[in-house]
């Protein structure tokens, strides 16, 4: 067997008369893993799942299920299932018949359509609704619906195009559970369309991040959260929003030293970052608040928190910039002057003309 | 205090009532008068002070089915039968062929986008504003040379006016209020484009396509100049065919009024079963909003 990947993508554009909205789009997803394409709205993510299914007629590039060239095939071509993020049910025709769609289309017999939709509706749980008209089903029923349709004919490459947009929250949190075991039993290269950070963490085994018409990064979750390649993608990454604070390198031994909001940090930077101007990254959880002062710690205004899950967000002022931390447990009532610290190994150094990361060993990137 | 609530919500329900009354009366005591004639003599019509008590006689309809007219001034052959026939023929033809036309072309206009396409539907619109009797004469002498004129053919050609831009136009709207995800989930499903517009697009449209066929339908069979210039007595229409009643003896309004049923009887007929689909939702619930 070759190594194929389940699916791959080369040099895919879309050209909307002047709007280049995807330009030269490359990447992989392989059999069994589920790649998250996040973005803000509006950036094209929609538009390439479409043009990966082939309902995009402005799509140039080539696209390859299994290692088999589908650019030139229709979309009832491909092999591939999808589940649109309004569902897109057949209104006249019950969740029975909406699901056994892909089979019927390929000729499959009766008895082995009941068999199979019977399957994938006891896996989804919807096989008590299966007589029911889609407008008769709940969201989450028809969300379900959705996806049984889009697995049942076991395809090669699933496209998920925001599954848990239209459903309510707690809908949301337990098909994040869910989606695991789900796409692992489907075992096909899964692209799943997400706007929301947490589902890209949770779901993803590697996220890329569409920014302005082409990839801006691709890594696992954690790498992403962590070591954000540019200050677009920092930016967009995260929920509370990362601490960009203008700060210029100084040289330092072991490194460069920063200054920034009254902090002071020795980061291993690369040393061509002295000098310049440049924006420290720091997620809010890299920022400890004590109400009391420490070595290292620089004084700050407590102005206002919020809790957000388990953690409370906190507004703070230091050294004349605005820092948001995310901490746990208590801290000193808003008003209060408290003393903040951050924790170096969390830091990222970016470039303020380019935006793009100052790494410190420069890890080998490939140029696109 | 309930009880006063009580009062005026039985006022408020009376007078609704009795104003639906009235928009009612005044709308269908026309229809009901014209029912009441197609029962009564001449004579009995043109009493002073007219009655609405009367012996009914089915005299007018007799005449109109046996296609025999007697009159103070003799016999005359009414060829009213054949004209609703003409009627039947012509309307259902023409609209048929349009829907065969027109729903593919709506589907196209609100799909795709492509050179001209705006213009060419807004040409066809055009046909709907254009007084019919402006291309009456060019098209009646086209007609005589092409060897069209009088024939069936040429009538259910010219009603395409009438049809084709009232159905393309209407259905083109229910096309473009289906989402087009619902017809891209069932190609991806691995149905051609063609099923897809069979089983998905066309269902989803089919209250439009409904309406406006019904539309169409009465369009047709009301259209009075083309079929009295272009059709001789036997091609025509009872829209035409209704000249007939006025006689040298003066004006049958017994046999107009009954003539006058029988032609509303087909397309009171369409409606009541086309209501069915009329009333149905578009969409029903199956893209979220």
């Amino acid at each position: 067997m070759s190594a194929d990947p389940g699916l791959a993508v080369r040099a895919l554009s879309v050209t909307f008369g002047r709007n280049h909205l995807l330009r030269g789009i490359d990447f992989d997803v392989a059999e069994g893993e589920t790649l998250v394409l996040f973005g803000p709205s509006g950036v094209g993510k929609t538009v390439l799942l479409r043009a990966i299914a082939g309902l995009e007629p402005a799509a140039r590039g080539e696209v390859r299920v299994a290692g088999r060239d589908v650019s030139m095939r229709g979309p009832e071509a491909r092999g591939i299932g999808m589940a649109f993020q309004n569902f897109a049910l057949y209104p006249h025709m019950s969740a029975r018949d909406n699901i056994a769609s892909p089979l019927r289309a390929r000729g499959v017999s009766r008895a082995e359509i009941e068999r199979r939709v019977g399957a994938v509706a006891d896996l989804l749980r919807i096989g008590h609704v299966l007589g029911h008209a889609p407008k008769e089903l709940s969201n989450g029923q028809k969300q379900r619906t959705a996806l049984a349709r889009a697995l049942v004919g076991e395809p090669r490459v699933l496209l998920l195009d925001d599954p848990l947009r239209n459903v309510d929250a707690k809908l949301r949190y337990e098909m994040r559970l869910e989606f695991p075991r789900l796409l692992r039993t489907a075992g096909a290269a899964t692209l799943y369309v997400t706007q929301d950070y947490r589902e890209a963490m949770a779901l993803g085994d590697r996220v890329a991040i569409l920014l302005d018409g082409r990839i801006a990064q691709t890594a696992p979750p954690e790498t992403v959260y962590e070591h954000p390649d540019s200050v677009a993608v920092a930016r967009l990454f995260g929920d509370p929003p990362i601490n960009l604070l203008p700060c210029r390198p100084t040289e330092s031994t072991g490194g460069v030293q920063v200054a920034a909001a009254g902090l002071r940090l020795t980061l291993p930077a690369a040393q061509h970052a002295i000098g310049r101007d440049c924006l420290l990254g720091l997620r809010p959880e890299a920022i400890a608040v004590h109400a009391a002062a420490l070595p290292g710690a620089a004084p700050a205004q407590l102005n206002a928190t919020t809790p957000l899950h388990e953690r409370l967000v906190v507004l703070l002022r230091a050294g004349g910039e605005e820092v948001v931390a995310s901490v746990l447990g208590e801290v000193p009532v808003p008003g209060s002057a408290v003393w903040i610290s951050a924790d170096p190994a969390q830091a990222t150094l970016f470039d303020a003309g380019s935006g793009a990361r100052i790494a410190a060993p420069a890890p080998v990137r490939e140029a696109a | 205090m309930a009880r006063i609530d009580g009062t005026s919500a039985f006022l408020a329900r009376g007078l609704r009532t009795l104003a639906l009354a009235v928009i009612v009366l005044f709308f269908l005591f026309p229809i009901l008068w014209i029912v009441l004639m197609s029962f009564q003599t001449n004579e009995q019509i043109l009493r002073i002070p007219p009655s609405l008590l009367f012996d009914p006689t089915i005299v007018n309809y007799r005449a109109l089915i046996s296609g025999k007219l007697v009159t103070a001034a003799g016999q005359l052959d009414l060829p009213f039968m054949r004209n609703l026939g003409n009627s039947v023929l012509l309307s259902s033809v023409s609209v048929l062929l349009s829907l065969v036309l027109g729903v593919p072309a709506a589907y196209a206009f609100a799909r795709f986008r492509f050179r001209l396409g705006e213009n060419i539907a807004f040409t066809l619109l055009s046909f709907r504003f254009a007084p019919p009797l402006l291309v009456l004469l060019p098209l009646s002498l086209y007609f005589q040379d092409l060897g069209l004129a009088n024939t069936y053919t040429g009538l259910v050609w010219v009603y395409q006016l009438i049809c084709l831009p009232l159905i393309l136009w209407i259905v083109r709207g229910y096309f473009e209020d289906a989402s087009p995800d619902i017809e891209y989930a069932y190609r991806v499903d691995g149905h051609s484009w063609w099923r897809a517009f069979t089983r998905i697009a066309i269902p989803l449209a089919g209250p439009g396509i409904a309406a406006a066929g019904l539309l169409a339908f009465i369009f047709a069979w009301n259209n009075f100049v083309f079929a009295l210039i272009l059709a001789s007595a036997d091609k025509q229409p009872v829209t035409v065919g209704a000249l007939a009643f006025v006689t040298a003896s003066g004006i049958q309004y017994g046999q107009i009024a009954a003539a006058i049923v029988l032609s509303i009887l087909p397309t009171l007929a369409l409606a009541l079963y086309a209501q069915r689909w009329l009333v149905e939702g578009l969409s029903l619930g199956a893209v979220k909003g």
